[in-house]
């Protein structure tokens, strides 16, 4: 090809192509109601790790590791282990070149600024032409998206909301004596034309091969408000006020603001498109970016810090003896969700009963649906995000609760200037009541957002189907074999087929804070950021049927007819449990209940005590009954930023059988999947597992990484000047753009290890496994996620690499026992190392 | 009893200079100096207003220090104590009090954690001074704290651009509302022959009799008066700085802009009730400026879709009828206003976050497709959309403020684009050696011309300092212009009459250190860093604090900021200038407002905003 044709190839501009790929690399979180975690450079995902980081920081201008200074001192402090460190460099680049490139890790000064590819082209328009076209056009920009899409602040919506974005401002420039626009030009653009990406773009900046650097420039300069109008174009449904917007209605009216702009600064028709100012050309967005010493450094620093806490695990595991199952009869077995939060909770609850048996797996226990309370207008889905249920659960009430508390704070009556001047003559002065209540005696307000309040405990769910019972193509209730599939599937994905005990807790999580925007991070990540009560009460509802379990023990699950399924939902901040339809209860079983209800509550109050060795305002060393009064009150506190610390520190997947972990002190780090190999020798239920386990737990891991290495690019910086706009987003005062992200104090304690899997199977059983969907094995042959098998039978490890599993030989030999570990809780608010527990 | 007063201005100070002295690092000790200084003066309050209340609430008045004394010039900080004090007082109080307890766990690990803290005290002392003010001066120190103060805590998150920008546009707000006070200031000496006291003002005679023979000039301080009311508390036209000024920690926009800083301006209209009360004129004016915010507002809060901004509107909407209060005498109203609307603003900014999680609920279960709102009954189509768009863009208000008053001063110092270090080092030796010559020899020129010489040094100064706030290049002209802009200020006013040169060293003494002080700064910064240029935010107090701090107390002196002797020497300047020389008055002050602009911008350029050539985390330009 002559490079004639190819530079003719690269001047051809496609505007839906451009589009297209812009979205992919924008922010992609969704409207503050719907917040999932995931992978915050998820567009980088189809590279390898330490590739698609190096290659984001340069054209983005990320930072995507600890600086240099951090890791110095992490290895001075001793975390990042010597031995690590050198094996590492030994087996990247040999033997002899340990000494030098040491020298290099710890010694040799690197130039650690460099600046982004991203903004060049447009920064021109400051450098040629001397002005501001970013505080010319922003704030209008944000306002008008804002006060498009906004959900319900304003009390006077937007004229046109429902026609598109570009129709509604055609409508209403058309139709109007004012005008969003300073001069007539743009004006009759938008009102006469059909306003062409590309003609706006010839007048703007002229070369058709600068379009594409452009619209990046342009959007990347404001990639929160970019990022969001893209997320409810591809989800409409986010938005339970429905908008139609797109990316592309957002360009076309920025391009024409900007016109504008440049009109009003230099009047009309006087200025020349940007190409012709341009003295040199910018260098192309995604061309290669070059790999540095300093790159291989970081990269090196990155893995030694994290295989020097793999290394602790995993010697953790093979010298774990405190493993033995509970002989039978158990007392209790309990279902949580391998959520990090409930690591500790299992853990008590064993101490204090050494006769119940835990499992986890994702807290919708497997039963997908959407969820409609009583007096609901809209449906919430209760599963993970990317599944689409068919399936419609109805709560049933005679009362509507304590959802619909009124608070007239949040009264819009109060901005109007006659009800205004009643409310804050009346009002004020209670507001100040309210305010000195709260802060010296904080309790449950209506401001407050519980996770008791998703379900009502008393209410009917409609859990069976009842002849084409349909809503919104939604089938109501689930018909008994679509029970029994999913039962089952739950069951044996965790390995509980036989030795039932005679209660069986499913125990959904949910949390509770108030004055946090983020409300909905804290929820469940397999309820779509909801609490997961209603879930656990229908599990229990399907596995308590009679026809339900009938067809079971057809399938190899016999579960006696005395042993009950009792839903429950835990409350990760305030440490509280509420158990579902006890009323349903044997005699016997509500005798047993009632003892295992006091073992849950002792166990919650030392879990408070746990979790509040982090807390700056909680004395460790009280009695964990006081602490916990204490962590109750801390989480309806309109002054605490940090109600609980949720995903924070989390490092670790495991998934296997419980007597691989129960030994050991893993510190609230680690998700725990029930699973045993035994009866799974195919890797069946092993591949769902991971398929949803992968993106779930390695989107939380990776959002806390890049959260925790650039709060404030990638992260949404402070959360203490944060203002609510439109009810879907966060923005610092009035005229910023959106910030995605995780707030500073929700990742301040975490540190930035990838997540490693920790598999208990046999290792040619799990390469045949992740290799089934390539979606899933993207993330571990692109290394976004470190993986590891456990032989089970050996207990020898093998480390997933360049597609193949290595054996893994471990660096640490011995791993300190401790019999207590309060002493330990009430030592430091800093992350521990492993330790064994001894019995 | 009236000694007592003192107390309550002693307390918050020493609170604040004890809180600069503890180390960074010291979370719990901070927050407790705060939170007993603060608790201590609420208690101190209370327990004081209930004596007064058994006394029969006498209207207490204590003349303090005497701060300069000539003859015919008396500068005294003087302490006044009647009900709108107490009013102002318990609830100013009882929130910051509670907003110390709540910022303790809420700035936990925050950086600038003390910063805030002290930042929060020195506004509890300004806020003492303006409410326990016995006239017109005292007010003013107090004012120029409480200024300052919004400032830094505005700016507290320095390391981004758009709290900085906001910062100095908010500040550059409030420097109009300070010239209205000195110019009300400057003429109030020329009416009443001594700094009055409010006290003197509630002798309805001595004010009637007064104002009878000088109708015009009573008019003019009540204007004053009333545009820095109007600044301070975001009424027409200023109103647009106030959502943008909720930029800090959600408490500190709670009490500053929510509640008490934004009170302020009615507390000076009540203050200065007795005075205006017989200008019906200007009560006309105050009541329909206060109708007309109202009204405008109103329909801005309405289209907000931000909480802050909508909360921020409401506000202004409620201080407009607050105005309109005042205007009718409605005194206990106002003050019962005042209090009720001051509580609700600050607690709805401070569970503003949870409108995410409550609205959302409440649309989940309330939501209908088609709101019906007061407009679409009021107005149909065209009309409609006209108000709609005209309310998003706030009326223009925040352009309206750049294009008729910065952009025809950024236009005239553009036009001086071609004098260099050199040249102005040149024509200012020059042209001061020929003025100070003169000075001295007034008896050689002929008093014509001498006339005209106060106005055409006063303009040299003018342009000097326009030159300075449009400087891009190079900041240590731009300093070196705003110190000089004092001289030509001082030159211009010697020529007034025969006064001590005493009083001009007073007034060019403290310029002379604090713009050596400046200079060194900036000579050091441009050795370490080899930039000079303010055509970005350099942000460079990352990488000095201590250097940036210095030269913020630089800046102070140079503007003359209350603790410094500049403040006195231009008050005492400016009762030198005579009444009918409204030119040169308009003249100096314009320049003075100028000077300060030009000021915190060399500041804000320097040493706030992103610190772009670090390694560190640097949030984008638009967060």
């Amino acid at each position: 090809m002559s490079s004639k044709t190819l530079s003719k190839i690269r001047n051809t501009f496609d505007a839906q192509k451009v589009i297209h790929d812009l979205k992919h690399f924008l922010p992609a979180q969704n409207p503050l109601k719907d917040f999932v975690h995931h992978n915050t450079l998820h567009a980088f995902q189809d590279m390898k790790f330490f590739d698609g980081i190096r290659k984001a920081s340069a054209i983005f201008g990320y930072h995507v590791s600890l600086t240099l200074a951090e890791y110095r001192n992490l290895y001075a402090e001793g975390r990042i282990k010597k031995e690590v460190l050198d094996s590492i460099i030994s087996e990247k680049f040999g033997k002899y070149e340990v000494d030098a490139w040491k020298e290099k890790m710890l010694s040799e000064k690197y130039n650690e600024h460099s600046s982004p590819r991203i903004g060049t082209l447009r920064s021109n328009w400051k450098r040629a032409y001397q002005i501001d076209l970013d505080s010319m056009v922003h704030p209008t920009l944000f306002r008008i998206i804002c006060g498009f899409l906004d959900q319900g602040i304003a009390i006077w919506e937007f004229p046109e909301k429902e026609k598109t974005f570009l129709d509604a401002l055609r409508a209403m420039e058309r139709n109007s004596f004012s005008s969003y626009f300073r001069k007539s030009r743009a004006k009759s653009l938008l009102l006469n034309t059909d306003c062409k990406i590309e003609d706006l773009l010839k007048v703007l900046v002229g070369d058709e091969g600068l379009y594409s650097q452009y619209l990046f420039d342009q959007q990347f300069a404001h990639q929160g408000w970019s990022g969001i109008v893209s997320a409810v174009e591809d989800n409409p449904e986010s938005l339970l006020d429905a908008r139609k917007i797109s990316l592309s209605d957002v360009i076309t009216f920025e391009l024409l603001l900007e016109i504008d702009a440049l009109d009003y600064q230099f009047g009309q028709h006087q200025w020349q498109p940007l190409s012709q100012n341009l003295k040199r050309k910018p260098v192309q967005l995604f061309a290669d970016v070059e790999a540095t010493e300093l790159n291989d450094v970081l990269a090196i620093w990155q893995l030694a810090f994290e295989w020097s806490y793999y290394d602790e695990v995993l010697a953790g595991i093979k010298l774990n003896k405190n493993s033995e199952i509970p002989q039978n009869p158990k007392t209790f077995q309990a279902l949580f969700c391998i959520d990090d939060r409930e690591c500790s909770f299992r853990r008590y609850l064993e101490q204090f009963d050494t006769s119940c048996e835990t499992f986890g797996t994702p807290g919708f226990f497997g039963v997908e649906f959407f969820f409609q309370p009583e007096g609901g207008q809209f449906y919430t889905k209760v599963c993970p995000a990317p599944v689409t249920p068919k399936y419609l659960v109805k709560e049933k009430s005679e009362t509507k609760g304590s959802k619909l508390e009124k608070d007239l704070h949040f009264s819009k009556h109060s901005h109007s200037f006659y009800s205004g001047w009643l409310i804050s003559q009346t009002l004020g002065f209670w507001s100040a009541v309210k305010l000195f209540w709260n802060i010296f005696r904080p309790a449950m307000s209506p401001a407050t957002s519980s996770s008791f309040r998703h379900m009502d405990k008393q209410a009917d769910l409609t859990v069976k189907h009842h002849h084409h019972d349909e809503e919104k193509g939604l089938q109501v209730g689930f018909e008994i074999d679509e029970m029994v599939a999913r039962v089952e599937g739950t069951l044996k994905s965790i390995g509980l087929v036989t030795d039932f005990a005679p209660l069986v807790y499913v125990i959904g999580h949910g949390a509770s804070s108030v004055n946090n925007p983020h409300f909905v991070a804290y929820d469940c990540g397999a309820c779509c950021g909801r609490a997961g009560s209603a879930n656990a009460r229908v599990f229990c509802d399907m596995a308590n049927r009679a026809e339900v379990r009938e067809a079971l023990r057809e399938r190899g699950i016999d579960i006696p007819a005395a042993t009950q399924f009792v839903g429950a939902l835990h409350d990760t901040t305030r440490d509280e449990i509420v158990f579902f339809d006890e009323n349903k209860l044997s005699a016997t079983n509500l005798n047993n209940h009632q003892t295992n209800h006091k073992i849950f509550d002792t166990a919650l109050d030392y879990n408070a005590k746990e979790r509040s060795r982090r807390f700056e305002s909680i004395n460790t060393e009280l009695t964990p009954a006081m602490i916990h009064d204490k962590i109750k009150i801390r989480s309806v506190s309109l002054f605490e930023p940090r109600p609980e610390l949720n995903h924070a520190t989390n490092a670790l997947c495991i998934v296997g059988r419980r007597s691989l972990t129960k030994g050991l002190f893993l510190d609230r780090r680690s998700f725990l999947n029930s699973y045993d190999y035994q009866i799974d020798p195919e890797g069946k239920f092993l591949f769902n597992i991971l398929k949803a386990a992968a993106p779930v737990c390695g989107g939380i891991n990776l959002e806390y990484y890049f959260s925790r290495v650039d709060n404030q690019k990638l992260g949404a910086g402070t959360k203490l000047p944060h203002n609510v706009m439109g009810l879907i987003g966060v923005a610092n005062g009035i005229d910023g753009d959106l910030r995605p992200g995780l707030p500073s104090q929700m990742i301040e304690v975490h540190d930035p290890l990838r997540i490693l899997f920790i598999v208990e199977h046999f290792p040619e059983v799990v390469l045949d496994t992740i290799q089934r969907l390539y979606a899933t094995y993207e993330w571990f042959i692109n290394e976004w996620v470190n993986l590891v098998v456990v032989n089970p039978e050996t207990k020898d490890f093998f480390v997933f690499q360049a597609g193949e599993f290595i054996p893994y030989d471990l660096v640490a030999t011995t791993i300190e026992e401790v019999s207590d570990i309060t002493p330990l809780l009430e030592s430091t608010q800093e992350n521990f190392p492993v330790y064994l527990i001894s019995a | 009893m009236t000694q007592i007063l003192n107390y309550f201005l002693l307390l918050p100070i020493f609170g604040f200079l004890l809180s600069l002295l503890i180390p960074d690092k010291k979370e719990t000790l901070i927050s407790q100096v705060a939170f007993l200084t603060v608790g201590l003066h609420f208690i101190s309050a209370i327990v004081y207003v209930i004596a007064w209340f058994i006394k029969g609430c006498p209207t207490l008045n204590v003349k303090d220090i005497d701060v300069f004394r000539t003859t015919g010039y008396d500068f005294f900080v003087d302490l006044y104590f009647d009900k709108i004090t107490v009013v102002y007082l318990l609830v100013g109080a009882l929130l910051t009090f509670m907003v110390t307890i709540y910022s303790r766990y809420y700035l936990h690990r925050e950086q600038g954690y003390k910063r805030f803290y002290n930042t929060i005290l020195f506004f509890y002392v300004g806020y003492c001074v303006a409410i326990f003010s016995g006239n017109l001066e005292t007010l003013f120190i107090g004012w120029e704290v409480l200024g300052l103060s919004s400032f830094l805590l505005i700016a507290f998150y320095r390391e981004r651009y758009l709290p900085v920008k906001n910062a100095v546009k908010v500040f550059s707000i409030y420097r109009i509302g300070d010239v209205g006070l000195i110019l009300a200031m400057w003429m109030s000496h020329h009416l009443w022959h001594e700094n009055i006291t409010f006290l003197k003002l509630n002798n309805y005679e001595l004010v009637h009799e007064h104002l009878q023979s000088h109708t015009f000039i009573g008019a003019f301080i009540s204007l004053m008066i009333l545009i820095t009311a109007a600044a301070k508390s975001a009424q027409l036209p200023f109103s647009s700085w106030l959502p943008r000024a909720m930029e800090g920690p959600t408490p500190s926009s709670a009490i500053f802009y929510g509640s008490l800083s934004v009170h302020l301006g009615v507390f000076l209209l009540l203050r200065t009730y007795p005075f205006w009360e017989q200008q019906i004129s200007v009560r006309i004016l105050i009541a329909m400026l206060g109708l007309l915010t109202a009204v405008i507002t109103t329909g801005i809060a309405r289209v907000q879709s931000s909480v802050k901004s909508q909360i921020a509107y409401a506000s202004i909407s409620q201080i407009g009828l607050i105005f309109i209060e005042t205007a009718l005498g409605w005194e206990d109203l106002a003050l019962f206003h005042f209090a009720g609307n001051a509580f609700l603003r600050t607690y709805q900014l401070l569970v503003s976050p949870s409108v995410a999680s409550y609205l959302i609920r409440e649309q989940f279960y309330h939501f209908s497709p088609t709101q019906s709102s007061i407009e679409k009954s009021f107005f149909s189509g065209k009309l409609l959309n006209t108000f709609y768009i005209l309310c998003t863009k706030e009326w223009n208000l925040d352009a309206f403020m750049y294009r008729f008053l910065w952009n025809p001063l950024k236009w005239g110092g553009k036009k001086m684009n071609f004098l260099t270090l050199n040249s102005i080092f040149a024509f200012f030796a020059v042209v001061y050696g020929v003025g100070l010559f003169s000075v001295h020899h007034k008896e050689l020129i002929n008093p014509n011309i001498q006339a005209y010489l106060p106005v055409t040094f006063a303009t040299i100064g003018l342009v000097m300092v326009l030159k300075a706030f449009t400087e891009r290049k190079n900041a240590l002209l731009s300093w070196f212009l705003v110190v000089m802009n004092h001289f030509w200020i001082a030159l211009a006013v010697s020529f007034n009459e025969k006064f001590t040169f005493n009083q001009v060293y007073l007034y060019l003494s403290g310029v002379v250190v604090a713009g050596a002080l400046g200079y060194w700064c900036l000579r050091k910064l441009k050795n370490l860093e080899d930039i000079i240029d303010l055509n970005q935010f350099h942000g460079f107090s990352y990488k000095y604090p201590k250097l940036a701090f210095l030269f913020l107390l630089a800046c102070l002196g140079i503007s003359g900021f209350p603790i410094t002797p500049t403040f006195v020497g231009e008050d005492l300047i400016f009762t030198h200038i005579h009444e009918n020389q409204v030119i040169l008055a308009s003249f100096v002050s314009l320049s003075l407002i100028i000077d300060g602009l030009a000021i915190i911008r060399i500041y804000a350029r320097m040493f706030i905003g992103p610190h772009t050539k670090s390694h560190h985390e640097v949030a984008y330009r638009s967060s």
